[in-house]
């Protein structure tokens, strides 16, 4: 039976042994086969396709002009984007203060003190769970609704890191539960057996275990929070800034939404633009993802 | 000092011949603080909640909620206005069907192979690859369905009306691809989590690889694989930039895909963009519209957290 499993039918096509023919022909696993490794070439094929158009794009435009210059719609040769880097620099450090902080302290909340078979507790796990899924125009619309109107915080940096730490805070808890997780309960006992309190033991047992693991969840969760356009569309990242932030209650913009602006523009030289600038920003995000998953190969420990 | 409940630590309480010197102010502030934080996540979703609703309720004041529903005709900024919502939904759930003709063969091909065929080796390269897909902003998507994929279409396409500039075909492709990565992941979770077991137990009986994956280990995974599927269509009512930059910003009832159309979350972003007053009825379109997705996607994603508890019940 080994060959019909194996697809190698030789043998049970011979004349001596017609009973062994298997019922699955070999060309039928072999297209079957093939059929699902090419689902997974397209993905590869598109993504090599994407990253080639916006490299030969951009390449003629990719140069020192692009982070010292300020944008320009009438001259496109002087346009720059340090205003929108300077812009997504101030904006994504605010938003990993105030998510990041509150997302480690949720996730620890929820593995260590919350008991599961409480309703509330399940309630806030599958809030948080719904959360992530929530479409991010539509914590653009709690930004500008709350955040920028009802509290009156404006269209400023402030308010487009608020938003910006909402909608990554559900990836930020979920990666450091699981990091949390990760860490064996003997650990946990051992130190409470010592005579450790709960926190001393989560505080010098779990967290330090815990570190490398929140550390890639939350590096993951700011490059979303990097390449995000749509909320801050509603908050006024679209409006024309030649300057660069020089606090918290700055206008803004950011590098998506300078793209984006950049790709509305009809004229072919602000195509060029916009591919110098998703090269950027793509190399931005690219040396995040692979620090994060560096981290996770360098410190990750088997238990 | 009992731990909240929680058997497992019950070696953190006190036995009752033990008196503790002094009580923990610190371990009980500490609890609090964690707690707040918690609650950011629920008082977000009731953020969104009385973000969306005041607007909307005075919104439905002034047009009638029948009109909104059933009307064809959507000009909300025009004069005279008007406020029928379905061209609007419907090239919603136009793009979201051709995202899921590209995303569910794709991305379920993707998660059988990763998970019934790929040795270590070939995972190891392809699973950055999925990772790296999710990772691309949307906004880049965006930009390589106008300028990229658009052309392509219009220069391969056989007969003489090709696709327009902005189409929805182009978008939901990009989208098709960009929905991937989640569905494959997910799926791949799920089918992961078959017990070995019934793969042995079928290959014992004779069957092919191919038959442990489609008789075996898909069935046994399939409610994990349809919350991969439901998240997937929650991600494309939802997603923005993409459809905002190729799909184009004019409404238009229509199912040709060829078109350009205008999606809810286009409209959106295209309001909001405007800087509208408070109080205007065009700044309150944001919320009704925003309402009507933020719902579409909620029973999605409810449906989606209760089929994967389904399988986690069955198999973890």
């Amino acid at each position: 039976m080994s060959n019909v499993v194996d697809g190698d039918l030789t043998v049970a096509e011979g004349p001596g042994v017609p009973r062994l023919k298997g019922r699955g022909t070999p060309w039928r696993e072999r297209f079957f086969e093939f059929s699902l490794l090419a689902s997974l070439a397209v993905g590869v094929i598109f993504l090599g396709g994407l990253l080639t158009y916006v490299a030969v794009e951009g390449w003629p435009r990719l140069d020192s002009r692009l982070w010292t210059n300020f944008p320009d719609l009438i001259n496109p040769a002087n346009a720059g984007a340090q205003s929108a880097i300077t812009g997504t620099i101030w904006v994504i450090g605010f938003t990993a203060l105030y998510c990041l902080p509150t997302g480690v302290l949720t996730a620890i909340y929820l593995e260590e003190y919350a008991n599961p078979n409480r309703w509330w507790n399940r309630a806030i796990e599958i809030n948080i769970q719904n959360l992530a899924a929530v479409p991010s125009i539509v914590y653009g619309i709690l930004g500008l609704g709350i955040i920028s109107r009802g509290l009156g915080f404006g269209q400023t940096v402030l308010t487009a890191s608020l938003t910006l730490s909402l909608l990554v805070l559900p990836v930020v808890i979920i990666a450091a539960r699981e990091a949390i997780r990760a860490v064996p309960q003997s650990i946990r006992q051992a130190s409470l057996a010592l005579g450790a309190t709960q926190w001393q033991t989560i505080w010098r047992q779990v967290l330090p275990a815990a570190v490398p693991g929140m550390a890639t969840g939350s590096i993951l969760a700011l490059s979303r929070a990097i390449g995000e356009a749509a909320p801050l569309l509603l908050l006024g990242g679209l409006t024309f800034i030649t300057f660069n932030p020089t606090g918290v209650h700055s206008q803004f913009t950011v590098l998506p939404i300078q793209i984006f602006n950049w790709i509305s523009q009809s004229r072919a030289e602000f195509t060029a633009l916009a591919s110098a600038a998703i090269v950027i920003l793509l190399v931005i995000l690219l040396a995040m993802n692979s620090l994060a998953i560096w981290l996770r190969n360098h410190y990750s420990r088997r238990w | 000092m009992r731990s909240s409940g929680s058997g497992r630590r019950a070696a953190a309480g006190s036995p009752g011949f033990l008196r503790r010197s002094q009580p923990r102010y610190g371990e009980k502030a500490i609890k609090v603080l964690l707690v707040a934080a918690s609650l950011v996540s629920l008082l977000t979703t009731a953020g969104i909640v009385i973000a969306l609703i005041p607007p909307a309720v005075e919104f439905f004041g002034k047009v009638d909620f029948g009109e909104f529903i059933t009307g064809t005709d959507w000009s909300p900024l025009f004069k005279p206005p008007h406020f029928g919502v379905l061209p609007l939904v419907t090239a919603t759930l136009l793009v979201t069907l051709i995202a899921l003709l590209v995303a569910v063969p794709l991305g379920l091909g993707a998660a059988v192979y990763l998970s019934e065929y790929a040795d270590p080796r070939v995972r190891k390269f392809f699973k950055p690859v999925l990772e790296v897909l999710a990772g691309i902003p949307t906004v880049v998507y965006g930009f390589f369905a106008l300028k990229a994929i658009t052309p392509l279409l219009q220069n391969i396409w056989p007969t003489g009306d090709g696709p327009q500039v902005f189409n929805a075909l182009s978008a939901g492709f990009v989208m098709g691809i960009m929905i991937i990565p989640t569905i494959a992941s997910l799926a791949e979770d799920a089918m992961s989590a078959v017990p070995r077991a019934l793969r042995d137990g079928a290959f014992a009986l004779g069957s092919s690889r191919m038959q442990v994956s489609t008789r075996v280990v898909f069935p046994a995974a399939l409610s994990g694989i349809v919350a991969a599927i439901v998240l997937g269509i929650s991600r494309a009512l939802g997603e923005t930039m993409i459809v905002a930059i190729a799909a184009g910003g004019r409404p238009n009832l229509t199912f040709n895909p060829l078109e350009g159309m205008q999606t809810m979350t286009a409209f959106i972003a295209a309001a909001g963009i405007g800087d509208l007053p408070t109080g205007s009825t065009g700044y309150q379109t944001i919320f009704a519209v925003g309402s009507l997705l933020f719902a579409m996607t909620l029973v999605m994603n409810l449906v989606s957290i209760r089929l994967v508890r389904k399988y986690r019940e069955v198999y973890e």
